[in-house]
Formats: structure tokens, C-alpha cells, sequence
């Protein structure tokens, strides 16, 4: 029989943030669990994640994650292409249900539920857990229909006055309405590309969801109407939860108070944004933020 | 040697001419750094060589062959005894078709006289000169034409861009003859009709509520005068059309939005080849399936019910055309329905609509131009359909809107109208005519507006 004593037990098992698979981590932190270095909870959570993994058929895109979004606080994701954070986000509102051979294991709450409890219906789910996308996507109809549409297929409104309020809020809220709103009936389609997703990011608050996940939501956007989106992040934070899913360094610098790292398929490092950016505690995390890959 | 040798031996030739052009452009800079040193790659050179060679030789010999027999009657002719020059043009065409004839061994039709058989011993040897020139001719510019294009092969030469604007050439050729094709469909049936609208007034064609196209060979016949009254054929084409459009436009649709939203892979792997094998049955097999079993089953079925239904009724054909649209509006509508882009239904799903609010609210407005197009493409293609209506729609032109009576269509009437012997200055063949102008006008018309509508769905997501 192997008898270890207490103190040795301190000395020659690895901490708890060290990562299995091959990464070199650095001195760890108390409540870094999975192998991610830094804090995963959040003080508030409206979102909890725990040891989540994602398969594209056989292959495993996101490896055990655990992470926790905070209420009022917007959440960057960053990583390299291929890291698997837009595959992570798109966990959060079931949107993977629509790819047919990805499987998730593991447990996202909202609140509590258990959005992948087998009972659960998705579709009240996505309202509550708002998307807005990597390119805009205004439907082909008018301004007024695009950002009506939620609220019309939910039923939201008994009356016409009431969803005028609505997409007015909305628009108003979005940082549209003043550019748009004497052109109500032309079609979203017809806008700029950061009035599109403006546009987008009206429509899906118009449903009054608790959480919006962004998935690189400036990519397809210009300096000036990326300034105007992150601002909108910004504003939008006071009443909802934000996880965005960004490429730029920057924009996650600006816009979040926590930031995650992810490569690989793995969560790497998470914190507090100006933690991560200043001192970053993992080398793979350094690495990236000082622009030596990704 | 016949003309077939001819072209065999052109063809032979310009291989030669090839080879012959590769070797000397490889030979002019064996020396002096290799193909490199070419403007254009050997083969171009021998293509060059190849092309002088044969073009040429082969207008002519294309030329010669198409002018030799006008020039040797023409010479035949002023052979003849000036009795039978003076002839009148039919008949004299009748004495020339005996001199080819007896000059070819055939039978002849009048008797043979010692002036014919001197002008058949001429044309025989006519041709036969005739022949040998172009033999001569088209062989000795084959060989100065490779002589030409071989001489002019340097390495500076830009034997690429000259072949490539032959090439060019000839693909403007291929595409003017489909456009020249149609346009002389399009002008000799335009032309019939016209001489038709001489004897039948075109307003009474057009607006007549009557159609009865049989004339009197005799003064003293029975129902001496034709009606022509194209109303009739114009209902019961577009009551047939419009059954068809019943049956063919939901499942049609209905059956993609399955297979392009709801169906798995797998299913869809297979469901959609076995639907668009409905495409491929041959219109006459979907023609006596409704003659011999659609038909008679509406008939029977409809007695009992104290219907009074034609053996020939507009719903057998209309029923039956409709099965065989199907496939042509299921795979329009699932290619449009499939170009929606991705991006749509993530974000209508995003916000949290289901599945089926998904298609109803965004994919179909957004696909709806073109299955609007897709369906007017089927619509023509179900007035101009012709193999089902023949074997089960009727002949007799009534003007009805009941589906259970028999009624007749204009391409019917078109098959009835020219098929066994007719005369070709009757009204009742030109008719045949003037019905088909109008029926591609109206296919016409709507293929145009099909194409633009899809045409413009198209551009609207980019």
C-alpha cells in the first residue's frame, strides 16, 4: 500500500491549471480548473459552461471548456482561426443544432436550465440568447419587417402601435433609428454595410433577448462603422450580456471587461481583459497577443 | 474517287501538314535555345500549317460541290434541241431529272430518244470533267497551302494568336448557326401564315369562337366551309395547362421545399434522381398512360358518381401532363430555394423562429421570383406540350370550361391538321401554320418573362 503524505502531496502534484496537452503553462492560478489558467467563473454568471466538448463527426473541435459569461459584461473570445470560439459561441444558443454531424457533449446553463436539457424547447431558447452574425444579414424585406419580424413571429405585440414602439426601441437602441427612420418601408438590404449590421443587431434585440453572442460582428465592416458598432457594444452592455467572438485584439481591448483565449479547441487562459492584455500568464497566450502567430 | 476520298485524303494531308509544321518550327531553333526561343509552342505551328493546309481546299471543294450541278444542267440545257428548250420550266425540269436518271442507269419515265441519250452521254461526261477539275484543284491548294504555311513559319511567328482566332472563328459559326436556325423556322412559318391570313381574315382567326377545319374538295359538299377559329384550341390548351399547373405547381414545390429544407442527406440522395426520372419517361409513355389508364379511370369512377365524363377529358391529359411537369418545377424551385443564402435561415433561426417559420417567412419571399419563373417555364412548357395531348385530349373543338368534357388543343390541331396527305395552298394546311406562330409567340413571351424574372432573382443577394 502507497501512503502519501500530506506534505508531500503539495509538492509533486502538478497544479490544478496545468494543461495535458503539450502546452508549457506558467505559475497557476487558484481557480483555474480544466487545465485553463485564470478565473472561468464570473461573479454574476447568466451563463454557465462546463467541460464542454464539441465533435464535427469524429473530430473534436472544442476539448473540455468550462466558462462562466457574466451579467452586463461583454466577453471577447479571441484566438486563432480554427480555435474553435465561433464553434463555442454557437454552442450557447443551440446554433449548431442546424449543422447535422456536430454533437455536443458536456453542460451550458442559462440561468440555470440546462439549454441542452432533452426537453428544452430551442426556440424560446434563441430568443433569449440573441446571434448576431459574422456578415450582415438583413432579410430582403423592409427595415421596418426586417427588425418586426422577431417580435411578429413571437407574438410579442397585441397591436400595431405596439410593435411600432417596438422597432422604434429597437432601432433607437441600435443606434439606427435616426438614420433611418423616414425610410422605414425601404428594403434592409438597400443600407450600408454598418447600417446592415446595426440593422442586424436591432433585429435581435427587438425579441428582448438576455444574452446577444456576436460572431465577429465588424469583420465585414469599414474603421468608422466598426467605431460605431463598438460603441453600440458598449451602450448595449447595461441591459444585456454580451459574448463576442472577435479577430481584432483591439476591439476585444475596447469593448470587453473579461477576455478568453482559446487554441486549438482548448481554453488557454481567461481573465480580465486588461489581466490578459498587460500580463498575460500563459506563453501560448503571450505569444498571440504579442503577434508572434495567429 | 468519290467526294468522301477527297476529304479523307484532305484530312490526311493536313496531318501531314501538322507534322510537317511541328518538325520545321523545332528544326528553325534546334540551335539557338529550343522551344523556348519559339514565339509560340510547336504544336501551334503545326495547327498553322495544318489550317492553311485544309481550310482553303475544303471551301472550295465545298463551294464546287454545291455549284457543279446548277452549272452542268445549265450546260445540259443548252445542248438541247431548241424544241425542247423552249419548254415551260415544270416540264423541263421533268426532261432533265430523265437525262440524270439515264445517265445514271435508273428508270425512266418517257421514252427514250436518240437527242436524250446524246444529252445524257453529255452530262455524264460533264460531270465526270467536272469531278476530275476538283479533284485537281482542291488537291493542288491543299498542297500549295501547306507549302504557303509552312514557308511562313519563323520563330518570330505568331502562330498562336492565328490559330486561336481561327478557332475563334469558328465558334462565332457554331453559335450563328443555332440563331440563323431559328430565325428560318421562325420566317418560314411566319411566311405560311401570311399566305393563310390571305384567305382567312386574321381578326376572324384570332377572336373566331369556332373551329371546324375540314374543306370542301367538291363545290357540292357537305360542310363546304372551313371555320377558323382559333378561341376553342386557345381554352382547351389553357384548361389543360391550367389542371396541369394544379396538380404540378404544389407537389412540385412542396416536394422541394422537402428535400432542400427537411430531408436528410441520405433520403435526398436518392429521392431526388427517382423524382427527376419522371423528367426522362418519354412524353409518348405519359401519353397512353393517360389514354389507357388515366382516362378510363375518371370515366369509370365518374359514372358512378352521376358524372357524365368523356373518354377523352381534359383531366386525363391535364392530370397526367401535370405528372410530368412535377420534376421540372421541383428541381427549379430547389435550386432557387438552395441559392437562399445559408445566412438567411441563421439568422431567421437565430432570433429564434422554428424551422417552418423559417421557410414560410424568408425562404419562400426570398425564393419566390424564381419559382415564379420556374412555374412560367413550365407553363409554356405545357402549351407547347404535344405527345400527351395527341393520345389523350380529343379532336373535337369544344369551348368548355369542364374538365369533363373532351377538348382539343392548338398543337392537336397542328398534328391532325399537316399529318397524311395535303394540299399545300389549302387554308386547312396553312392553318397548321398560323396556329404554330401563335403558339411560339405566346411560349415566346413567357420564356422571356421567365428568364428575366430568374434573371433577376439572381443578382439580389449580390
Amino acid at each position: 500500500m502507497l501512503s502519501v503524505t500530506p506534505d508531500s502531496m503539495g509538492t509533486v502534484t502538478a497544479p490544478a491549471g496545468v494543461i495535458a496537452a503539450g502546452f508549457s503553462p506558467v505559475a497557476d492560478d487558484s481557480r483555474a480548473i480544466n487545465g485553463t489558467v485564470g478565473d472561468i467563473t464570473a461573479i454574476d454568471p447568466r451563463m454557465t459552461a462546463r467541460h464542454v466538448n464539441v465533435y464535427y463527426g469524429d473530430k473534436l473541435a472544442i476539448n473540455n471548456v468550462s466558462l462562466d459569461i457574466g451579467k452586463n459584461e461583454v466577453i471577447a473570445m479571441i484566438g486563432p482561426s480554427g480555435c474553435g470560439k465561433s464553434t463555442f459561441l454557437r454552442c450557447l444558443n443551440r446554433m449548431n443544432d442546424t449543422i447535422d454531424i456536430c454533437r455536443v457533449e458536456g453542460e451550458i446553463r442559462l440561468d440555470d436550465q440546462d439549454i441542452y436539457d432533452s426537453g428544452l424547447d430551442v426556440v424560446p431558447l434563441r430568443a433569449q440568447v440573441g446571434m448576431v452574425f459574422q456578415k450582415p444579414n438583413p432579410f430582403p424585406k423592409s427595415i421596418y419587417d426586417n427588425v418586426a419580424y422577431g417580435p411578429r413571429i413571437h407574438g410579442l405585440t397585441g397591436s400595431k402601435s405596439e410593435l411600432d414602439e417596438i422597432v422604434e426601441q429597437s432601432l433607437l437602441k441600435a443606434g439606427l433609428w435616426d438614420e433611418v427612420k423616414d425610410r422605414l418601408d425601404e428594403v434592409g438590404t438597400g443600407l450600408s454595410g454598418g447600417q446592415q449590421q446595426r440593422l442586424c443587431i436591432a433585429r435581435t434585440i427587438a425579441v428582448a433577448p438576455e444574452v446577444i453572442l456576436m460572431d465577429e460582428p465588424c469583420s465585414a465592416l469599414d474603421p468608422i462603422a466598426t467605431a460605431r458598432v463598438e460603441e453600440l457594444i458598449d451602450e448595449l452592455r447595461e441591459q444585456y450580456t454580451i459574448a463576442i467572438v472577435t479577430h481584432s485584439m483591439q476591439q476585444a481591448a475596447r469593448v470587453s471587461q473579461r477576455t478568453a483565449y482559446f487554441h486549438l479547441g482548448e481554453l488557454v487562459e481567461v481573465g480580465k481583459t486588461d489581466d490578459i492584455f498587460t500580463n498575460p500568464r500563459h506563453r501560448l497566450t503571450e505569444d498571440y497577443i504579442t503577434g508572434r502567430f495567429g | 474517287m468519290s467526294n468522301t476520298l477527297l476529304i479523307l485524303i484532305l484530312l490526311g494531308l493536313m496531318v501531314l501538314a501538322y507534322w510537317l509544321g511541328v518538325r520545321r518550327s523545332r528544326r528553325l531553333v534546334a540551335g539557338s535555345g529550343g522551344v523556348r526561343a519559339l514565339h509560340s509552342l510547336p504544336a501551334y505551328y503545326g495547327f498553322f500549317t495544318a489550317l492553311w493546309c485544309g481550310l482553303p481546299a475544303l471551301l472550295v471543294l465545298f463551294l464546287w460541290v454545291s455549284l457543279q450541278p446548277g452549272v452542268i444542267r445549265d450546260l445540259v440545257i443548252s445542248d438541247l434541241p431548241e424544241m425542247e428548250r423552249a419548254l415551260p420550266p415544270a416540264q423541263l425540269g421533268l426532261v432533265i431529272n430523265d437525262i440524270q436518271n439515264l445517265a445514271q442507269g435508273n428508270i425512266v419515265s418517257a421514252e427514250v430518244n436518240p437527242a436524250m441519250e446524246q444529252a445524257a452521254a453529255h452530262y455524264q461526261r460533264l460531270q465526270q470533267t467536272g469531278y476530275a477539275a476538283s479533284v485537281v484543284v482542291v488537291l493542288s491548294l491543299a498542297l500549295a497551302g501547306l507549302s504557303l504555311g509552312w514557308r511562313l513559319i519563323t520563330p518570330k511567328f505568331r502562330a498562336r494568336n492565328r490559330v486561336e482566332s481561327v478557332v475563334k472563328w469558328l465558334l462565332v459559326g457554331c453559335s450563328t448557326i443555332a440563331i440563323f436556325t431559328t430565325l428560318g423556322i421562325v420566317l418560314s412559318v411566319l411566311f405560311e401564315a401570311i399566305r393563310f391570313f390571305e384567305t382567312v381574315p386574321i381578326t376572324e382567326f384570332l377572336f373566331g369562337l369556332e373551329w371546324s377545319p375540314q374543306m370542301a374538295i367538291r363545290e357540292d359538299q357537305v360542310g363546304s366551309s372551313g371555320a377558323f377559329g382559333v378561341i376553342p384550341l386557345f381554352a382547351g390548351t389553357l384548361l389543360i395547362a391550367l389542371i396541369a399547373m394544379l396538380v404540378a405547381v404544389p407537389i412540385g414545390l412542396m416536394s422541394a421545399i422537402y428535400l432542400s429544407e427537411y430531408a436528410g442527406a441520405h433520403f435526398r440522395a436518392w429521392a431526388k434522381p427517382l423524382l427527376e426520372i419522371l423528367a426522362g419517361i418519354p412524353t409518348v409513355v405519359y401519353g397512353f398512360f393517360a389514354a389507357l389508364t388515366v382516362a378510363p379511370f375518371i370515366r369509370n369512377n365518374g359514372a358512378p358518381l352521376g358524372l357524365d365524363v368523356s373518354s377523352e377529358s381534359a383531366l386525363a391529359a391535364g392530370l397526367v401532363m401535370g405528372i410530368m411537369i412535377i420534376p421540372f418545377i421541383s428541381s427549379l424551385s430547389d435550386d432557387v430555394i438552395n441559392a437562399v443564402p445559408q445566412t438567411m435561415r441563421d439568422a431567421s433561426l437565430g432570433i429564434g423562429a422554428t424551422h417552418s417559420e423559417t421557410v414560410r417567412k424568408v425562404i419562400l419571399p426570398a425564393a419566390l421570383p424564381g419559382i415564379v419563373g420556374g412555374i412560367l417555364l413550365a407553363v409554356s412548357r405545357a402549351i407547347g406540350e404535344t405527345m400527351i395531348v395527341v393520345m389523350a385530349a380529343g379532336l373535337s373543338a369544344n369551348l368548355t370550361a369542364n374538365p369533363l368534357q373532351s377538348v382539343t388543343t392548338v398543337t392537336v390541331q397542328i398534328v391532325t391538321l399537316l399529318v397524311g396527305d395535303q394540299e399545300f395552298d389549302s387554308p386547312k394546311t396553312l392553318a397548321a401554320f398560323a396556329l404554330g406562330l401563335l403558339l411560339f409567340l405566346i411560349t415566346l413571351v413567357l420564356n422571356v418573362v421567365a428568364l428575366h424574372v430568374v434573371r433577376r432573382y439572381r443578382e439580389a443577394y449580390e
